[in-house]
């Protein structure tokens, strides 16, 4: 603390203009700072700027995107390497607009583009819990794209001309109040269609097929549209809250980077606030289903991969698919399974994965990998089998793309 | 020399089962706990998955999931004039190493006590006259009833999600359960597994013959369950390797899949592993702990200072840290002086061979405690008056396995190797039967632990030497409970059987079961017991030793219930007395 206030008389020493951005302050707004630290966890802003064991919000974390990694940088208030030097209008303009301190754009791996929806106050909260934290010396080298990716962005960006709509949040006033606070959590500080929306070519969101499914850092993030074989036509608004509290409900339990969601976020939410989100997800229109027909099981890749799937993984998913709740996913109609994309099918038999631990579910159940045992051609057929089979349809998995996400896991 | 770490309130030595209920007990307490374990962390999915758990040759041959001897071994002999030797590999019992030690690679028997059993001196004394013991049996009560500990079991139970027919709730004796078992509050968490061929028959012959047969209580579970400390098992798949198995299929009750996933998100709990104990350091007085001193694979020493400290280890290495560190005197036979080391027991089984002409077994077909069993001739629920011995065991037939390497049962007189041999076992592979009795071992004044004179571990500590043999009560027990097995094994209509009762002297190469006990037990009196009723030293009494240690002597039954249930006894000890006013909690 006391290091905090000989920085604030450094800060006012140095500007007079400070000095009344200080005194509109309120370091003791605890009603606002707690608001802050509530609306940080809806934007899972740890996930980003807390490096693995680093100190929470001091920056570190990889984000892989197509062109790069970008690391999230150090949001404590130290002035050397943090925020402590910015004005909360600093701070406005990176969430509204995505224009840093020096005037340069930041990349869009920060999603202003759904964080420009967030209202002011709500940024204003944020800002003051931001500002209550302890500064924490952590220089981060934000920016490790590739050439010419890692050219500093001007302030005028073609990238936002094409992808960022800046404007805040409208509520719509056809719907619910709980609807529209879903709009705003998902549009907005939740910023689910950074992962779960498709990209064009330059990184943007594909703005027609909004949470349609997408893949980042070779995980394919599902479909959360209504569609009944590939989203999430036949959860529940409670099976939705349910999978977002604890990580885990009937169908399946939370893994990969939507783990890292659950642990930080989603399980820290008020039931009201996923009560809306779900409320929000159930009313949307689903993709426009294209009707797909299972393989016929006497395909010799169908066969193939029963055989393999009786013997390595009907002991835990079951002869039926059907899984065993809060442990092993459930298989059989399941929308994951037969997503368009099965780079996560493919990833999690190759290298195996845990799944999420709440509180409220601490199982944390983990699936062995098979990628030592079983190669490309076998785990395509098993997989394959896996898609259609217990009323599942879907196209069949390649070895090809087994090899190719193979080849690429392995040189990380 | 040593470099002290800063101090912590509770050191547990060894994450198996009770380190891991003794430290998420007091974690709820607000205790900052670290738990040193001598083996590597173990995880269900990742160290033990269904790609290669089922690996007879390396689990169950080489002995992947057990301390190896050169690390640390003990030293056996039967009689307290002969020169014990080191053990090189384990035989007769299996030490566990890592976290979850023998709860990893149980077989899952999940057995409470008979009520008589927790005050078996006052019992047949009572019933049978002081003389009817022999003079050299050191048999004691517990210090504990069965009423007092039946909460303990029943939240042991429901952790473990156990299966399994009750045959007493509150008095009501239930049919198909275990008639002579103690009141318990409620059924268990799950029902009985399914029950393959072979014990279905057992227990068709068993009941034509009046007995009571019922499903052995199990904790492979028979379906999917979620217990209280919201830990999902699910059920199990009858592979057939469970004991010396780790099970990747989150089947088998172990602290991996029933209380670690709640104990790590505990901010107050740190486990060190491959960390080995080298001593429980005492204050001048020697009457307080004042921590432990470990090792690290760097061979680096640490003193980790603590208010508490929790011997969790296996039981040989509980009675082994004590002798070390000179906690309390050790026992010296001659003189029938000294509590550490004093009433060593151990197990004493047998088994029936029956061979069939036309019955498909599937032995493969299996789990670690499937099976049908009958409690007739356990403990004193029979008149030992004509029988000239006391105690007993259950008996049954148990599925637990028909791993390809090992089960090769052939009729006697065929040859050992060779063709004819390759022969028979592929002849009587599905259609052989064992069936088994798990008897009780009393305990006497020459079977105990002490210091080896001789050898020592790479640390220069003198090794723990176990005197034991089996004593003329068990030998006429064994004959007995084989006897009447025979019986049961002759009506399911075998072509021929081979009755196999345990015969003298105590063999440490041949492996009958890794329960152990004694050598720092529990009761009433310092006179006569190393640990108080809630296993807390009489001489240091910020120290409680945990497990089978405890036991005066051992019953028919496996152990683990009973050592979770002591832990839970020893928790609830601990939380709701010790806390508020450290010392003492037992005043001779």
């Amino acid at each position: 603390m006391k290091m905090r206030n000989l920085m604030a008389l450094a800060l006012v020493a140095c500007t007079t203009g400070a000095i009344a951005a200080w005194a509109a302050e309120d370091s003791q707004a605890f009603e606002k700072i707690e608001r802050g630290r509530y609306l940080a966890v809806l934007g899972d802003c740890v996930g980003c700027h807390t490096a693995p064991g680093g100190k929470p919000f001091a920056g570190g974390a990889a984000l892989e995107t197509p062109f790069g990694a970008l690391i999230g940088p150090n949001i404590t208030p130290d002035v050397a390497t943090g925020v402590g030097a910015w004005s909360e209008e600093d701070f406005r303009r990176a969430m509204h607009e995505g224009i840093g301190r020096d005037g340069a754009r930041l990349y869009p791996a920060m999603p202003y583009p759904a964080y420009t929806k967030v209202t002011r106050d709500d940024v204003s909260a944020i800002w003051a819990y931001l500002r209550s934290l302890d500064p924490v010396r952590n220089e981060v080298q934000p920016n490790q794209l590739r050439f010419p990716f890692n050219v500093r962005r001007p302030a005028t960006s073609t990238w936002d001309l094409i992808n960022f709509q800046p404007g805040v949040f409208q509520p719509n006033p056809a719907k619910s109040d709980v609807w529209n606070r879903g709009a705003y959590l998902v549009e907005g500080l939740g910023h689910c269609g950074t992962c779960h929306t498709p990209k064009n070519i330059t990184g943007g969101d594909r703005g027609s097929e909004a949470l349609q499914g997408a893949l980042l850092q070779d995980w394919y993030a599902p479909d959360l549209t209504e569609d009944p074989r590939t989203g999430i036509g036949s959860w529940s608004i409670e099976d939705i809250v349910r999978y977002l509290k604890t990580g885990a409900n009937s169908y399946d339990i939370a893994s990969g980077p939507m783990a890292e969601a659950v642990s930080n976020s989603t399980s820290k939410m008020t039931d009201a606030d996923l009560l809306a989100i779900a409320t929000y997800l159930k009313d949307r229109a689903p993709r426009s289903g294209r009707a797909v027909t299972a393989l016929a099981a006497a395909n010799p890749r169908m066969v193939a991969g029963q055989a393999i799937y009786e013997d390595r993984c009907a002991a835990c998913h079951s002869h039926s698919g059907a899984g065993v709740p809060n442990l092993f996913p459930r298989l059989a109609s399941a929308p994951l399974v037969q997503s368009a994309d099965p780079t996560s099918l493919i990833r999690v038999v190759l290298i195996g994965n845990r799944a999420v631990a709440t509180s409220a579910a601490p199982t944390a159940p983990a699936m062995p990998a098979f990628g030592w045992n079983l190669d490309d051609t076998e785990i395509a057929d098993v997989l394959t089998y896996v898609r259609n089979t217990w009323g599942n349809a879907a196209s069949a998995v390649q070895p090809e793309d087994v090899a190719k996400l193979r080849g690429r896991l392995s040189s990380r | 020399m040593a470099r002290k770490l800063p101090a912590t309130d509770v050191v547990i030595v060894g994450l198996g089962w009770t380190g891991s209920i003794l430290a998420h007990e007091l974690a709820g307490s607000g205790l900052n706990i670290v738990a040193i374990e001598r083996g590597p962390w173990r995880d269900t999915a990742t160290d033990f998955p269904p790609a290669y758990a089922q690996d007879e040759l390396r689990y169950h041959i080489r002995h992947d999931l057990f301390l190896r001897p050169a690390q640390l071994t003990m030293t056996v002999r039967n009689g307290v004039n002969e020169t014990a030797l080191p053990m090189r590999s384990w035989g007769s019992f299996m030490p566990p190493n890592g976290v979850g030690g023998g709860g990893v690679h149980w077989n899952a028997e999940t057995w409470r006590f008979l009520p008589s059993d927790f005050q078996m001196k006052t019992h047949l004394t009572e019933r049978y006259g002081e003389k009817f013991l022999p003079a050299d049996m050191t048999i004691q009560d517990w210090g504990v009833t069965y009423d007092e500990l039946e909460p303990c079991y029943d939240r042991f139970e429901y952790l473990c999600g156990t299966s399994g027919k009750a045959g007493n709730i509150k008095g009501q004796i239930q049919a198909g359960g275990n008639p002579f078992e103690g009141a318990r509050a409620r059924e268990y968490p799950t029902p009985p597994q399914k029950q393959p061929y072979g014990p279905t028959l057992f227990a068709q012959a068993a009941k034509e013959m009046g007995y009571k047969p019922f499903p052995q209580p199990s904790g492979n579970l028979s379906q999917a369950y979620t217990n209280p400390l919201g830990v999902t098992l699910g059920p199990c798949t009858y592979c057939g390797f469970c004991e010396w198995f780790g099970c990747g299929n989150y089947s088998k009750a172990s602290p991996q899949t029933t209380i670690l996933p709640a104990l790590v998100r505990q901010p107050n709990f740190e486990a060190r592993t491959q960390c080995e104990v080298l001593k429980i350091n005492l204050d001048n007085s020697g009457k307080r702990a004042t921590g432990v001193t470990y090792v690290d694979t760097s061979g680096n020493e640490w003193e980790q200072p603590a208010d508490l400290v929790l011997l969790c280890a296996f039981q040989l290495f509980n009675v082994h840290l004590l002798l070390i560190s000179g906690i309390g005197k050790p026992y010296d036979p001659r003189a029938n002086e000294g509590m550490i080391g004093r009433n060593y027991s151990y197990q004493v089984t047998s088994s029936v061979d029956a061979f069939f002409d036309n019955k498909i077994f599937n032995p493969f077909i299996a789990s670690g405690a499937i099976g049908m069993c009958i409690d007739e001739f356990n403990g004193d629920n029979f008149d030992h008056g004509p029988h000239g011995f006391v105690g007993g065991g259950y008996m049954g037939a148990v599925q637990t396995n028909g791993r390809p390497l090992q089960t090769t049962r052939t009729p006697k007189g065929t040859p050992q190797w060779g063709l004819e041999w390759k022969e028979a076992v592929a002849k009587n592979y599905l259609t052989s039967y064992e069936a088994v009795t798990h008897g009780g071992c009393c305990s006497y004044r020459d079977a105990y632990c002490d210091l080896d004179p001789t050898y020592t571990d790479r640390f220069g500590r003198k090794l723990m030497r176990i005197t034991f043999d089996f004593h003329e009560n068990e030998l006429k027990m064994s004959q007995y409970l084989t006897d009447r097995l025979a019986e049961v094994v002759q009506k399911m209509g075998p072509r021929q059987f081979e009755k196999r009762p345990r015969s003298g002297p105590y063999d440490s190469t041949v492996y009958q079961t890794t329960h152990t006990c004694g050598g720092a037990i529990m009761g009433t009196d310092p006179k006569s017991s190393a640990l108080n009723r809630y296993l807390q030293s009489w001489d240091v009494s910020n120290l409680f030793v945990l497990g089978a240690t405890a036991f005066p002597q051992n019953a028919g039954y496996n152990p683990t219930d009973t050592v979770g249930a002591l832990a839970y006894w020893t928790a609830d000890a601990i939380t709701s007395q010790y806390l508020k006013n450290p010392g003492p909690l037992v005043h001779i």
